[in-house]
């Protein structure tokens, strides 16, 4: 455990030394910042911020994940040739990771929104919402990525594999939700749409964020029954253990794969 | 004792005019009432322990023009028939308690006066309208600074003309649509002013049916089980300055012609099939410098002819506007969009209604002449509302990446979404 916190120290001060961690904060503050200026409400901020969160953070994490794993190869066998246990190397870099990019993307987003609002209870709220959906989305992509740059040995192909990901989540997957949902039609559709929205989890994010802005309460039929199983705890509860499997899983799996995996 | 006309100074307003006129009726009143020793116009005065302590009784020894004056009390009374010009004026809030026995007062005497009561306990009928106060087949009479508490119906006018209901409070504890009545119900009535009146927790907050040249204004109508404000088969009314809030299904206005919506706020009516303003079969109305805001619905027209929908504000709706396309010839100019999640959504590719120099927070255009005028029209309607439209269920997508790409596509190329329902001029800045 401590060889872990050990590794994943290394990673963080990594991270932090490298410029693109740097710059990943430093887009959220400007883009927060730019936000803030543009719009007084900060109503309207949240929700560019949230499209902005939805889109960028998947990308960015899985990306940074893979290229991350990669480039840290050499360093990896190094620690190997210590008697040091593979899970620990992997779950250290994981953390270290992880702890570094959401600590980014908290404090990109949350010390604009510190410094530019009187914060009401409402707002901190969904801030808070926004920065802990933020977060389960770094480290779920984090983590896909993780177990496929284990599996794939090949740098082009673990990124293409980590890009169709991301497409299919981001993208691909709504648009097979929309085809389905008007084959279907003729039939009550709330409870399918339910477990594919929560099978998702860019698009569980989204939905959660969306509840808490409103948006159900004006939408009708389609987003009452979303608010009643958003509203409910067995809902949130099914939504958070959704977003923890997400990352549970490919952890692992990957951790599976890196143990038994030829180096 | 000589009176004389009032002098003014020239220039003064009518309706400082008609202040002073006002005083000189008082005064003439008063004198007549101390001047005579006739029982023209006497003061009854009803008080629990007192020689009349009952306002049945006091109805019975009155005569037409008399002012009944009640003391503060409670008075266990129902079935009360007015049926003589008279001033019912409650001092120090006077409970008339129905206890469940059926409506409390019935009026059918022109000039009547109810003022200063606090009314309750009028029993829910399947059978019968029971009211606090009804009034049918009169005139001229005023019900006033009254409240109204947990009644069926609070105050029901039936072919009544020239009366007003000012600054009354009408709270109901409705819970269920069936047994629920109407705070301020209107039918076959005309010239009626209904002011200041605060309306919570009955079916419809204020309901006219076959009511003409009516006014209906600054009231607040919330938290009422249906609609804040119900309107059929009602011409040449107006309402304005009023707020309807967080009502079951917003307002409706049915089947009439000529109606002025003014100045009115409606706010957070929140459901599948919630409005904040409903306007089905509505000929050459109008609907100006309403403030529209977190309804699921701002304003829904179907089948509605001719309005003009001018320097609203549509705030934070589901949709700002639906426009079925059976409605032809309105024209919606000059008001704000801003963040609505949906602007326009209507279901056809067709449209016979004219949009026209609005402001819409979603415009993305550009103003090269520096008119205050974007160079490109705008569109309000995107194809993702088309797909909403048909297929309700595909709500859950908004706002994902593959909405923004649909609609991102439309706009560069339109081939679903109607080319004709297109703001020409829109406005780069908002108007208020």
């Amino acid at each position: 455990m401590r060889l872990s916190l050990h590794i994943g120290w290394y990673a963080i001060r990594d991270v932090a030394r490298n410029r693109w961690g740097l710059l990943y904060t430093a887009f959220f503050l400007v883009v927060t910042v730019g936000l803030f200026q543009l719009q007084a409400q900060s109503a309207k901020v949240a929700v560019s911020l949230m499209s902005i969160c939805l889109f960028l953070i998947p990308l960015v994490s899985s990306l940074f994940g893979t290229i991350y794993f990669y480039n840290s190869r050499e360093f990896v066998e190094l620690v190997l040739t210590q008697p040091v246990n593979r899970r620990t190397v992997y779950f250290g870099m994981f953390c270290g990771l992880g702890a570094s990019l959401v600590a980014g993307f908290i404090l990109g987003v949350g010390l604009p929104y510190l410094f530019f609002m009187t914060i009401s209870q409402e707002q901190l709220l969904s801030l808070l919402l926004l920065l802990a959906v933020g977060s389960f989305l770094t480290v779920i992509f984090l983590a896909i990525s993780f177990l496929l740059a284990t599996i794939l040995d090949d740098r082009g192909k673990g990124l293409a594999a980590i890009l169709g990901v991301w497409l299919f989540t981001a993208l691909v997957y709504d648009g097979l939700v929309m085809l389905a949902t008007m084959a279907f039609s003729d039939y009550p559709l709330e409870t399918p749409l339910l477990i594919a929205v929560v099978t998702n989890p860019i698009d569980l994010a989204r939905v959660t964020l969306l509840v808490q802005t409103d948006w159900a309460a004006l939408m009708g039929y389609t987003g009452a029954v979303f608010n009643r199983f958003f509203g409910t705890s067995l809902g949130v509860s099914i939504a958070v253990v959704a977003l923890c499997l997400w990352i549970v899983t490919p952890v692992l799996i990957g951790l599976r794969q890196f143990r038994h995996k030829d180096l | 004792m000589t009176r004389r006309p009032p002098s003014y100074r020239a220039g003064q307003s009518d309706r400082q005019g008609g202040f002073f006129r006002h005083i000189a009726g008082v005064l003439t009143l008063v004198c007549l009432i101390i001047g005579s020793k006739s029982t023209v116009a006497a003061v009854i005065t009803v008080q629990p322990g007192g020689a009349i302590q009952t306002l049945s009784e006091a109805l019975l020894l009155a005569m037409p023009g008399d002012t009944v004056h009640v003391e503060s009390g409670t008075y266990i009374e129902s079935n009360l028939r007015v049926v003589k010009p008279l001033a019912l004026i409650g001092n120090g809030w006077p409970v008339v308690d129905a206890a469940g026995r059926g409506p409390i007062f019935e009026v059918t005497a022109a000039n009547v006066v109810i003022s200063g009561f606090e009314l309750r306990g009028v029993p829910v009928s399947f059978v019968k309208e029971h009211a606090a106060i009804l009034l049918s087949e009169t005139e001229n009479c005023d019900i006033r600074d009254n409240r109204f508490v947990d009644n069926f119906f609070a105050v029901y006018l039936a072919h009544s003309k020239r009366c007003r209901i000012i600054r009354n409070s009408i709270v109901g504890s409705a819970t269920e649509l069936t047994s629920a009545g109407n705070g301020v119900h209107m039918w076959y009535c005309r010239d009626i002013a209904v002011q200041d009146n605060q309306i919570h927790g009955q079916r419809d907050g204020i309901y006219l049916e076959f009511v003409t040249h009516s006014t209906i204004s600054g009231n607040d109508s919330s938290d009422n089980l249906r609609y804040g404000l119900h309107f059929m088969f009602s011409d040449s009314c107006r309402y304005e300055k009023n707020r309807f809030a967080r009502n079951g299904a917003g307002v409706a206005v049915m089947y009439t012609s000529q109606v002025d919506m003014l100045e009115n706020t409606f706010e957070d009516s929140w459901g599948g099939a919630s409005y904040g303003l409903l306007l089905k079969d509505i000929r050459d109305s109008r609907v100006l410098g309403n403030v529209i805001t977190r309804n699921s619905v701002g304003i829904y027209l179907e089948g509605s002819d001719r309005i003009v929908i001018e320097a609203n504000q549509f705030h934070a709706n589901g949709w700002a506007i639906k426009i079925m396309a059976n409605c032809v010839g309105s024209k919606v100019t000059g008001n704000d969009f801003i963040d609505n999640s949906f602007q326009v959504a209507t279901n056809s590719r067709q449209s016979f209604s004219e949009f026209d120099g609005n402001y819409w927070s979603t415009y993305h255009g550009y103003d090269l002449d520096r008119d205050g005028f974007g160079d490109m029209p705008y569109r309000p309607v995107s194809l993702y509302s088309l797909i909403v439209e048909s297929e309700p269920a595909t709500m859950v997508l908004i706002r994902s990446l593959l909405v923004d790409l649909l609609n991102l596509a439309e706009r560069i190329m339109p081939t679903l979404t109607p080319e004709a329902l297109a703001d020409t001029k829109p406005r780069m800045k908002p108007i208020s």
